[in-house]
């Protein structure tokens, strides 16, 4: 009971927070609203015995990504922001599909098959520490695509940098 | 090694080298890689196939895999036998003497490595036509010949009745050819293959066949023979199809010696010979190859005696020659007709070269403008009287004996028309020499007659007339030894000879069964003899002594001059009957209708409508992302909304 | 104990209001946003379901998520900025070049 009622908590303030992120003329407020939404998704993440996750959720989003969307956002004159729609002319369309897409994705949950269980059962997670087992696993069997990710990672740096960079004057 | 290669392949290099090299880097030498292919070939045929096969050696092999489709596979092989032999033999030496006498003829022209290039193609064609051992190969040389010889008579392309007169080959033999692919089909149809060995193999499995063609019942090897002879009888320019040949007297002299009378009009003979199992099966068959060939024996001999262009006279007597041979084969005689072919391409080459060689005299071809030119060209003179002599069957003279072998074939044979079409022959017989000398008398004896000439004032004008340089003489002298020599391969036992000619093609094309005895023999060869040397005299009558006299008797006879004086009226013929409707549905149906609504409507309207479509289409093309997210978004919607439909 | 079906509902309530964001919104920051949304919905998926068939290997998968998250982020931001610089503009409906 407990549980559910936990779930409820989050699984409510999750869509409210998603809700005003979209919806919100202010990028700023956007922004910040993520913010909150990034640490109740951490929280879910505890609630699922997954603290690694949590903790990746917390450093990376709310650490590195938002600080990211803040500069950005610096860019924006808000005054001007604020002066105009937020949407676009196709906004009931777009509102439509999503509705739709919503609909048909719940509607294919029925159909959704559970996978026969694993090795890792909460116990042997409690007994090896989650960060442990997820490290075993990340530096064994997906090492290369681990790999894979850290060039990804170097690619988008030096594409960051390429793309904002001032051309100079020759 | 197979040296036999070597005879088709040196005539196609010297075509490549002419065709890459001629008209930039060896212009008035282009004579030289043609002539040299042309004569290897030549040596190669006499020194190590002709030897070959007179020991008895078939060379029969697939070199190469041509088309595989399913059931259908043709091969690139060569059949080497005694027809190919005898076809090998007369296309190289007669296109090796032609090409040097070209030397001289053509000598200046501005298209001189064109005409080389050809006439290199087309004996690479023609020896593919010969030497192939399965339909579809013949088929190949059969339409290259065909294109050759297309360029070739409209060479002087600049001159309109040239172009018409390739044209109307062309088209003319397209008849023809529909019939001989439709034939190549049906053989295909019939035995599954189209390689001669098993095709003639089988050949006896379907005699009494009957297959259901256009709606009638028809007997199976009749069908498939006459649908042969159609091809033959539009290469070879026999009745109706024979319009083509005068008119492409229009391309050079040496390639209507070459290619419209010694070599690539014969190809119908040659098909008729090489496909005489077929032919043997069927007596419907074997009757229209005699009697057209008969037909146009006699009608091309009585059209040649009015004409007055001295190359279209002698396309006559092409005409004419032919029909003896396709006599001969109607009436089983294939041996008969290949002598007749051998004998005839030296002769009656000779008879053009020696025609070009006036030509390129006088400047003109019209026999009415010469005349008295046999003191200007002593060796033509000589030559043309020996060719003469020898197409109108002067005894011991080649022509003697391959003309008396058909006349005697078409009586002693068991042919149901053999009677009738004797009488024909021997009346050819009389023709033939008739309207040869009367050429020969024209041109060379009398007074001469040429206006332009003579308008520079009387001899001093004659003496720009003068013999042909020694490169065309040569060919001529050499010719005239074949047109001499050449039938003495095939004297008849009769004559104390041992009929070697019809002995060494036997194994190709069978020995025909005559009845008929000595005295019976000797009175055919008589008679026809008695015939020609009385046209031979009539002749020297009309067109020496009574000089005036054939103009009376055109005049008393006006109807049937005119009649014979415009060919029969086939040419208006056929251009009411067919080329003016053609000409009509082409204007008025075809450019009007078809052509300027269908066509085009559709070539102009289909893109038309894609332009408009489009027009209202690209507006979907906003340029904003999140309208192509949206389109991303109700796809996934659609698909997912499927899939869960259709589970 | 709750039932995995609820965090998938979730997952999709999530991810819904992330396209809608995303297909709706003018500023490009919030369209950005909305992406990111999208990637948390399902990395609620991916863990949720990893928790529940005892594998760890969503995790992995969200792990790689997040990466590739962040990658796309710096470069999509790098874009905002190169975009400011020459439009003039944050709001993607001015931006229509691809224009048929």
């Amino acid at each position: 009971m407990i549980q559910q009622a936990f779930f409820a908590y989050f699984a409510f303030v999750i869509t409210i927070l998603s809700l005003l992120i979209v919806t919100r003329k202010n990028p700023v407020h956007s922004v910040m609203w993520m913010l909150l939404l990034f640490f109740h998704i951490a929280g879910m993440y505890l609630f699922l015995n997954a603290e690694f996750m949590a903790a990746i959720q917390v450093i990376v989003y709310a650490g590195g990504i938002l600080v990211l969307f803040l500069f950005a956002v610096l860019l924006v004159n808000i005054r001007e922001e604020l002066q105009i729609g937020k949407y676009i002319g196709a906004a009931p369309t777009s509102f439509t599909f999503a509705v739709g897409l919503f609909v048909v994705i719940v509607m294919s949950l029925r159909s959704f098959v559970a996978a026969p269980p694993g090795i890792y059962s909460i116990e042997l997670i409690k007994q090896e520490t989650h960060t442990k087992a997820l490290g075993k696993l990340l530096y064994t069997e997906f090492l290369y695509p681990f790999e894979v990710a850290s060039l990804i990672l170097l690619v988008a740096i030096i594409g960051a940098i390429v793309l904002a960079k001032r051309r100079l004057k020759s | 090694m197979k040296y036999y290669l070597l005879i088709p392949f040196l005539p196609l290099a010297a075509f490549m080298i002419n065709i890459l090299l001629g008209k930039e880097v060896l212009r008035d030498k282009a004579h030289w890689p043609s002539i040299l292919a042309v004569v290897g070939s030549w040596l190669v045929t006499i020194t190590s196939v002709l030897p070959q096969v007179m020991a008895g050696k078939i060379i029969n092999e697939d070199l190469y895999t041509w088309i595989v489709s399913g059931t259908f596979n043709v091969s690139v092989g060569f059949l080497i036998d005694p027809l190919t032999a005898v076809m090998l033999v007369v296309v190289t030496t007669c296109a090796s003497l032609i090409h040097i006498y070209a030397v001289g003829y053509m000598h200046g022209d501005t298209g001189y490595y064109r005409f080389f290039a050809y006439m290199s193609l087309f004996t690479f064609c023609m020896l593919m036509l010969v030497m192939g051992n399965n339909f579809l190969q013949l088929y190949f040389g059969w339409e290259g010949v065909g294109l050759c010889s297309y360029f070739l008579i409209g060479y002087y392309f600049d001159k309109k009745s040239a172009a018409d007169a390739g044209k109307k080959a062309f088209i003319v033999n397209r008849f023809g050819d529909f019939g001989f692919g439709i034939g190549v089909f049906m053989i295909f149809l019939t035995f599954g293959t189209l390689h001669y060995t098993p095709v003639f193999g089988n050949v006896a499995g379907i005699a009494g066949q009957t297959v259901n063609f256009l709606g009638w019942n028809v007997d199976l090897p009749t069908l498939i023979a006459l649908l042969l002879f159609c091809g033959a009888v539009g290469k070879s320019a026999q009745v109706p199809l024979h319009v083509w040949l005068p008119d492409a007297m229009e391309g050079p002299t040496p390639v209507s010696a070459l290619i419209h009378a010694a070599t690539m009009v014969t190809a119908g003979v040659f098909l008729v010979a090489r496909c005489s199992p077929i032919f043997n099966l069927s007596e419907v068959a074997m009757n229209t190859v005699a009697i057209i060939g008969a037909i146009t024996m006699f009608f091309a001999a009585t059209i040649a005696i009015t004409q007055n262009d001295i190359k279209r006279i002698i396309a006559y007597s092409t005409c004419s020659h032919l029909g003896y041979m396709f006599l001969a084969c109607g009436v089983g005689a294939y041996g008969a007709g290949i002598f007749h072919l051998y004998t005839h391409a030296f002769f009656k080459a000779l008879l053009f070269l020696a025609a070009g060689s006036v030509i390129h005299a006088v400047h003109t071809n019209d026999i009415r403008e010469m005349g008295g030119l046999k003191k200007y060209l002593p060796i033509t003179y000589a030559v043309f009287v020996i060719a003469g002599l020898s197409a109108g069957g002067f005894p011991g003279l080649s022509g003697f004996f391959s003309k008396d072998e058909i006349i005697w074939s078409a009586y002693a044979s068991h042919s149901s028309v053999g009677k009738f079409v004797w009488v024909l022959a021997v009346a050819g017989a009389f023709f033939t020499p008739l309207y040869t000398f009367r050429l020969i008398f024209l041109t060379f004896h009398g007074k001469h007659r040429g206006a332009h000439h003579g308008e520079q004032g009387g001899h001093h004008g004659e003496h720009h007339i003068h013999e042909s340089p020694k490169v065309m003489t040569i060919p001529l002298m050499l010719l005239a030894v074949g047109a001499v020599a050449a039938g003495w391969v095939g004297i008849p036992p009769i004559l104390g000879g041992g009929a070697h000619f019809t002995e060494f093609l036997a194994p190709s094309v069978g020995h025909p069964e005559f009845h008929g005895t000595h005295a019976e023999e000797l009175g055919v060869m008589a008679l026809s003899t008695g015939i020609a040397l009385f046209g031979l005299g009539l002749a020297a009558f009309l067109y020496l002594r009574k000089t005036d006299l054939p103009e009376k008797i055109a005049k008393t006879f006006s109807a049937v001059y005119n009649v014979l004086y415009n060919k029969y009226f086939i040419d208006e013929l056929y251009n009411f009957t067919i080329v003016r409707p053609t000409v009509w549905i082409a204007k008025n149906v075809l450019v009007a209708v078809t052509d300027a609504k269908i066509i085009e409507g559709i070539v102009n309207g289909v893109p038309g409508a894609i332009g408009r479509f489009s027009g209202k289409l690209r507006r979907v093309q906003t340029g904003l992302a999140q309208h192509y997210g949206i389109m991303m978004a109700a796809g996934a919607v659609f698909i997912i909304a499927l899939v869960l439909l259709l589970r | 104990m709750v039932p995995l079906s609820w965090y998938m509902v979730l997952g999709a309530v999530v991810f819904a209001i992330g396209v809608f964001g995303f297909l709706s919104r003018k500023n490009i920051i919030i369209v950005f946003m909305s992406i990111e949304l999208m990637l948390n919905a399902v990395n609620i998926n991916l863990i949720s379901m990893s928790h529940y068939i005892q594998d760890l290997r969503g995790q992995i998968l969200a792990f790689f998520v997040i990466a590739v998250a962040a990658a796309e982020a710096a470069i999509g931001l790098a874009i905002v900025i190169a975009l400011f610089r020459n439009k003039a503009t944050a709001h993607v409906d001015e931006v229509k070049e691809m224009q048929g």
